[in-house]
Parts: C-alpha cells; sequence; structure tokens
C-alpha cells in the first residue's frame, strides 16, 4: 500500500530557505507568488491492506522521527493499492 | 574527571574534544560507539561533539538522537548526570528532548565559520564556574544551523529560571541583533536543562583551549568542570 506523509512548518515559523525561494521566483519573474514555505514529503510502502494500521504506524513514525513537532505538522495519506 | 565522548557516523569533532578533555582534565576519555547501549561504569561527563551525524538527514541531529546510545544518555542525565552537547551535540540533545526548542537554519542562510564573542551569563554552574558572571569569551562558531528558537512560554520559562548560559554578543559584552550572527532568539547561543545538568551551546569551546590555536578563551568551560568533580570528590 502506497502512503505519504507531508511535513510543513508550523504558522509563524520563520522558514529562510522558503523566504529565498519565494525572492528567486520573484527575480525569475513568477508573476503572483507572494509567499512560499518549504516542506518535505514522505513516499512510503506499508505491507498488507490494513488502512487503520498503516495509519497507526504512520502517525509512529511521524511523532517519533519524520516530524520535530516543536516546529512542524505532519499530514498523512494512505493511497490506493 | 572520567568522560566519554559519543562518536556517531559523521561526527568530526570528536577527536578536538578528546584532546581539549585529555589536556585539561589528564585523561582520556572514553569513545562511545552510537550502536553501543551502555556508557562506562563510572562516567562523570558526557559529551556529544559536533560535526555532521548522518549527513544532517532529516533535521540536524535527528537520527543521532533515536540511536541506541542515546537511551543510556537520556538515563545519565535523569540521574542528574552531566551532559555537554556542542554544535551538532546541542542539535542531537534538542532532538533527543534533553534541552528544549529547536536549532533552525541561520537566518542568512550561510554557514558561519569563524570566531564570535560570547557573553557568560552566570558563573555558578558546572559548566560556567570557571568564568565570571557578565565575562565576554572569544569562541570559534562552524554551524549552518544554530538560530535557536523555542515557543513563547519556553523561552519565558529560559530566561525566567536563569537557564541561557552564554549570548552572542559584542566583544563589550552588548546583547544587539548586528552581533547575533545566526538570528537566534534572545541572542541564545547556549542553554542548560531544567535541572541545570545538560548544557547545549552551538560555539566550539574545545577550539580554544591552547596556545597554538590562538586563544584559550575555551579553556574555563573544561577546568570549571574539572573542579566541579574535584570538589564534588
Amino acid at each position: 500500500m502506497k502512503a505519504r506523509v507531508t511535513v510543513t512548518l508550523k504558522p509563524g515559523i520563520l522558514d529562510p530557505q522558503g523566504k529565498a525561494i519565494e525572492g528567486a521566483l520573484r527575480s525569475l519573474g513568477v508573476g503572483g507568488v507572494t509567499s512560499v514555505r518549504q516542506g518535505k514529503v514522505f513516499d512510503i510502502e506499508i505491507e498488507g491492506g490494513d488502512r487503520a494500521g498503516a495509519e497507526s504506524a504512520l502517525k509512529s513514525a511521524a511523532e517519533k522521527l519524520l516530524a520535530n513537532t516543536v516546529i512542524e505538522n505532519y499530514r498523512i495519506e494512505v493511497g490506493g493499492k | 574527571m572520567k568522560s566519554a565522548v559519543v562518536v556517531f557516523p559523521g561526527i568530526n569533532r570528536e577527536r578536538d574534544m578528546a584532546r581539549a578533555l585529555r589536556l585539561i582534565s589528564g585523561r582520556d576519555p572514553a569513545m562511545v560507539w552510537h550502536a553501543d547501549s551502555a556508557l562506562p561504569a563510572g562516567t562523570d561527563l558526557v559529551v556529544i561533539p559536533g560535526g555532521f551525524s548522518y549527513g544532517d538527514y532529516l533535521r540536524c541531529g535527528a537520527i543521532a538522537a533515536r540511536a541506541p546510545i542515546m537511551d543510556a544518555v537520556r538515563a545519565f542525565a535523569a540521574k542528574g548526570g552531566l551532559v555537554l552537547a556542542v554544535c551538532n551535540g546541542f542539535q542531537i540533545a534538542c532532538e533527543a528532548g534533553l534541552l528544549p526548542g529547536v536549532l533552525m537554519r541561520n537566518a542568512q542562510l550561510r554557514f558561519i565559520c569563524r570566531d564570535i564573542f560570547l557573553r557568560v551569563e552566570r558563573s555558578d554552574t558546572p559548566f560556567t564556574r570557571g568564568y565570571n558572571a557578565g565575562q565576554v569569551i572569544r569562541i570559534p562558531v562552524a554551524h549552518g544551523e544554530g538560530n535557536y528558537i523555542a515557543d513563547g512560554e519556553t523561552i519565558a520559562r529560559l530566561e525566567g529560571e536563569g537557564r541561557v548560559l552564554f549570548r552572542y554578543s559584542s566583544p563589550d559584552g552588548i546583547i544587539d541583533p548586528n552581533w547575533n550572527h545566526n538570528g537566534a532568539m534572545n541572542g541564545i547561543a547556549g542553554i542548560i536543562s531544567e535541572r541545570g545538568n545538560v548544557l547545549g551551546m552551538m560555539p566550539h569551546p574545545e577550539n580554544h583551549v591552547e596556545a597554538s590555536m590562538g586563544r584559550t578563551d575555551g579553556r574555563g568551560l573544561f577546568a570549571g568542570l574539572l573542579d566541579h568533580f574535584k570538589a564534588a570528590a
């Protein structure tokens, strides 16, 4: 089963990398960009077809390692096949 | 003073640290591998040195903080054992929950490798008894992620409980954004845990301990620790 964990900075946490990317987009002439926040995406394969079990395993993965919950939020999506 | 230096893959300051400990305490530290599950019996001081553990993958210090030896380090700290965590060590200590907060990318996005000035805020801790409160010391830094942040409540507690031991300052001890080279909140360069037995700091005191290094401002930290253990013995 495919799954995805997306980790993003909490609102209000300064993101200097996002700011630099935002500036670069502006200098490339990409119009209309008002803000960029950089995050991380983890594509994870889980064995078996137990959705609830997968969600609980991924929650534990996110809490224990993938996200630092002092500064980051995470979102779990357990996909199709 | 029996010290143990924890070694993770990708760490590169462990030998500098071992040299400083040997020079000042007259005793070789034990080098403890990350996959070990115990510290040597009778360890007085655990040091988590600087470097780039696991290539800074995921987040600085995140993988090292979950290594087997860290359970032993947490247990040692929980019993009141002294832990010195420098640079990547500070990042590891935060990720391991030994200290609050996070070290974020430097505000100006550049890796900084030079001497900076630190104001020592207190002299009544085992880590700073070799200095005077208010004293300014010159110590090298080498980091890309040293920008200390924590939520408002945590910062208020750190300040209220006097847990900030070192702050980036001018050569005269003035705390000013111009001398805060990485954007850390309140110019925080080093903090101690609630019990006062874990110190995390970004600058490298081990790199200013002998005349050939240009300066010896870092000696006070190690000499103070040695005095602490002598006084306790």
